[in-house]
């Protein structure tokens, strides 16, 4: 027979290791949404964001403040409903909790360690403005040609490898927009340049001068489009390592403030 | 005997002005003999979106110009294909708003905007809508908060209004209704909020409904057990494009969307019929007279809304009545329309999810092909090969043009929870862009679906294609290009920049005797004429 001592020992029992069991429970589901939260991140996000958030076509997100989410629920309308007038589209296909995933799994990539940017700014600034010849092709702060991308904001927007990547092999990873493209006319000219526009009849190119020039197509006898090639001359015969740590540093500080 | 004659010619002379929209449905029926008119969304029942009139030919179309332009008010997308009849066209503006147009002009002649509630579910889609039909004296016009009207077309004065369906549930009509011997027909859209599907017919006179077809069947009803336990509930297979209509078989064809969720199969095992279907339907009792599912247990949103086109042509030494479509899912069917006889299918755009179509028609589907959360290649997009927006079969040449979306998508799986009036899709999608995706006219030959020519556009286009008599293809690109290929060989003739996206189907007609065409572009509309 067993004794009420006996059924009490056994109740706490039961009673602690229902306890334990529910935070493992509780453990392996927290375990479990930032994995998911993660899995969602490199399939819808990671395209611009970087693996890991490090950046790319869109801002790195290893900051502990994000420059247009305050909070959380900022974070999550932004997912949701993406941010007009930029590229940043909303996520239509995820659900209430799939965004709240993801809102934690981007929370969490601002506690994780940046490596910090070798190399001094100020030099790289001096290399920007002197031996690199970068105004000759980029707008900064209003100043400069616009044959390349404005680069006000480029730290804000790109990670540190992308940019040393893009100073070291620039086809590695053309922007957008950026696409060089060589015409034939049927008369023999050739045009080289950067598509401005293109549809199904007419194509638009800046050539290096920046002048625009204006095709029908039925008028050229070739069309040729080189994707993975760049206007831009590669860095790494014409600056030393440390120049370009420099230079990367630089770039990667610029943010658009005034 | 004279004053009769008097009398008879005063009639004739009157009648026109006080009725500028007689269209009985023996007018409709006889679409092709009035090239002058359009008189229904396709054109003729057929839907075969051809104009039988020659003014414009390949030697001449070089000369066509702006006759006037319509400017709209609204900024959603707008994809109407108009009405004309007698002197007056009919457009829809988004979101639900129905304008007379004087033809000769494009003055207006009046306006009638649905007033609707603040908040608005269209969930899946864009606020938009796609046109009227025209029967009688009246206008027919779906809304977004779902409710059919009817309208005076000399006016634009509400005759009646039905309630299709709750708005609050995702129910929503963009498509244009097709309006038959009595009765007008009504497609509904919800494919992305779990609704059950269903195709209405209301009586023209009373707005009174005169037979609803589920498109999920119902415990007990054929087709019932390709569904697990309730999702058929919530199995979608909207009814949101127009179909076409035999008048001597009196079968309407009308195909429906996808299965609820869309990525996300995994609550609905089995086929999921109706979804993804051709069904041929009683026009009179509304009862199903078959069906074929070209796409069974649908997980990438190929939703079989594309249109049924209606041709007559020997196959195998015999008189057939066929139905065509070329469908989202990258493969072109020919059925035989009185049976639903599955008589040949091949691919006309680029798909890596089937290794082909079986003996029924039945696709066999590879491996791996199905959304995943990591994301999964596979053409055709969500978009599909082909969409919403219109083909065209010229009845001389026998070829079918169709306007083609050569784009792969990566498709995700997730999760689906079902919440009345929300989004119930269970993943996505993220369609490969920019010089990755291109487009195309294609022209096949209609009976064989092989390719005869193709005209390559820089994008995937949202903009259907018509062809006339005279030997001109018209049709519309992504970057605002309206533009005339050669019939016979798809040689660019001439084009027209107007300046936005196009996403809208053209259509032909006469103005004082003259051929005209016209599109919908950006927030205009364009009419174009010889000068």
């Amino acid at each position: 027979m067993t004794s009420i001592y006996q059924v009490l020992v056994l109740l706490l029992a039961s009673i602690l290791i229902g306890a334990l069991v529910n935070q493992d429970a509780a453990a392996i589901a927290s375990v479990q949404e930032a994995q998911r939260g993660e899995k969602l991140f490199v399939a819808h996000c990671a395209l611009c964001h970087g693996i890991g958030g490090s950046g790319g076509r869109g801002p790195s997100l290893n900051h502990p403040q994000l420059r247009r989410a305050a909070d959380n629920r900022a974070l999550f309308q932004i997912i949701q409903n993406g941010i007009q007038a930029t590229e940043m589209p909303g996520a239509w296909q995820l659900t209430d909790r799939e965004i709240l995933q993801l809102v934690d799994y981007v929370k969490s990539l601002g506690r994780t360690e940046v490596a910090k940017v070798p190399g001094d700014p100020a030099k790289g600034k001096e290399y920007y403005e002197t031996t690199g010849g970068c105004a000759a092709c980029h707008i900064l702060g209003g100043r400069g040609a616009a044959t390349g991308p404005d680069l006000t904001d480029i730290g804000a927007r790109r990670s540190a490898a992308y940019l040393r990547e893009s100073l070291i092999d620039p086809g590695a990873a053309v922007p957008e927009g950026f696409l060089v493209v060589s015409v034939v006319k049927r008369d023999g000219q050739t045009v080289r340049g950067i598509r401005a526009n293109e549809d199904s009849f007419t194509i638009q190119l800046r050539d290096a001068s920046n002048v625009l020039h204006s095709f029908r197509k039925i008028d050229l006898a070739q069309l040729k489009k080189e994707p993975g090639v760049s206007v831009m001359p590669g860095y790494r015969d014409l600056l030393a390592a440390s120049q370009i740590d420099d230079l990367v540093a630089y770039l990667a500080g610029l943010r658009g403030e005034k | 005997m004279k004053n009769a004659q008097l009398f008879a010619t005063l009639c004739c002379l009157l009648i026109p002005a006080l009725a500028p929209a007689q269209v009985p449905y023996r007018r409709i029926v006889a679409a092709g003999s009035e090239p002058g008119t359009w008189l229904t969304y396709s054109g003729n029942y057929q839907a075969h979106r051809f104009s039988p009139l020659k003014e414009i030919t390949p030697q001449n179309v070089s000369r066509l110009k702006p006759a006037w332009v319509y400017q709209i008010e609204a900024r959603s997308r707008f994809e109407t294909s108009p009405i004309v009849v007698d002197g007056t066209m009919y457009v829809t503006e988004p979101p639900t708003k129905v304008t007379a147009l004087d033809l000769r002009t494009g003055r207006q002649v009046w306006s009638w905007q649905r007033r609707m509630p603040l908040v608005i579910k269209t969930i899946g889609f864009g606020p938009t809508n796609r046109g009227v039909a025209i029967l009688d004296n009246t206008l027919y016009v779906g809304t977004l908060d779902c409710y059919l009207i009817a309208l005076d077309a000399r006016s634009g004065a509400v005759r009646w209004e039905t309630k299709v369906a709750d708005n609050n549930t995702g129910h929503s009509i963009t498509a244009a209704p097709l309006a038959i011997d009595g009765k007008i027909i009504v497609g509904i859209s919800g494919g992305e909020a779990g609704i059950r599907g269903f195709l209405d017919a209301y009586d023209a006179k009373t707005g009174q409904l005169a037979w609803r077809l589920w498109t999920i069947p119902a415990p007990g009803e054929p087709g019932h057990d390709t569904w697990k336990s309730d999702s058929w509930k919530t199995g979608g297979a909207p009814t949101w494009v127009t179909g076409s209509y035999d008048p001597e078989l009196n079968l309407i064809y009308w195909g429906t969307g996808n299965p609820g969720p869309d990525w996300n199969g995994d609550v609905r095992p089995g086929d999921n019929l109706y979804s993804c279907s051709l069904l041929a339907v009683n026009a009179t009792t509304g009862k199903l007279k078959w069906h074929f599912q070209f796409t069974p247990h649908d997980v990438h949103d190929w939703d079989a809304t594309e249109i049924p086109v209606l041709i007559d042509a020997d196959i195998g030494g015999r008189p057939r009545k066929l139905v065509v479509m070329a469908n989202r899912n990258a493969f072109y069917y020919l059925l035989d329309r009185a049976t639903g006889e599955f008589i040949l299918g091949t691919p006309y755009a680029k798909q890596t999810w089937a290794k082909g179509l079986d003996a029924r028609g039945r696709p066999i589907v590879l491996p791996d092909t199905e959304p995943t959360i990591e994301g999964n290649l596979v053409w055709p997009s969500l978009q599909g090969a082909t969409n919403w927006f219109s083909p065209s079969y010229n009845p001389a040449s026998r070829l079918f043009y169709v306007a083609v979306r050569e784009m792969g998508a990566y498709y995700y799986k997730g999760e689906a929870e079902y919440k009345p009036g929300t989004f119930f899709a269970g993943g996505g999608e993220r369609a490969l862009s920019g010089d990755k995706a291109s487009g195309a006219i294609r022209a096949l030959e209609v009976e064989t679906g092989k390719l005869k020519w193709e005209f390559t556009l820089k994008s995937p286009p949202w903009a259907g294609v018509l062809s006339t008599a005279g030997g001109v293809v018209f049709g519309g690109s992504d970057e605002g290009n309206f533009y005339a290929l050669d019939a016979l060989s798809g040689k660019a003739l001439w084009d027209f920049q107007t300046g936005a996206q196009i996403a809208a189907n053209p259509i032909s007609f006469l103005i004082d005797g003259k051929q005209h065409v016209a599109i919908a572009a950006g927030h205009a509309l364009f009419v174009f004429g010889l000068q």
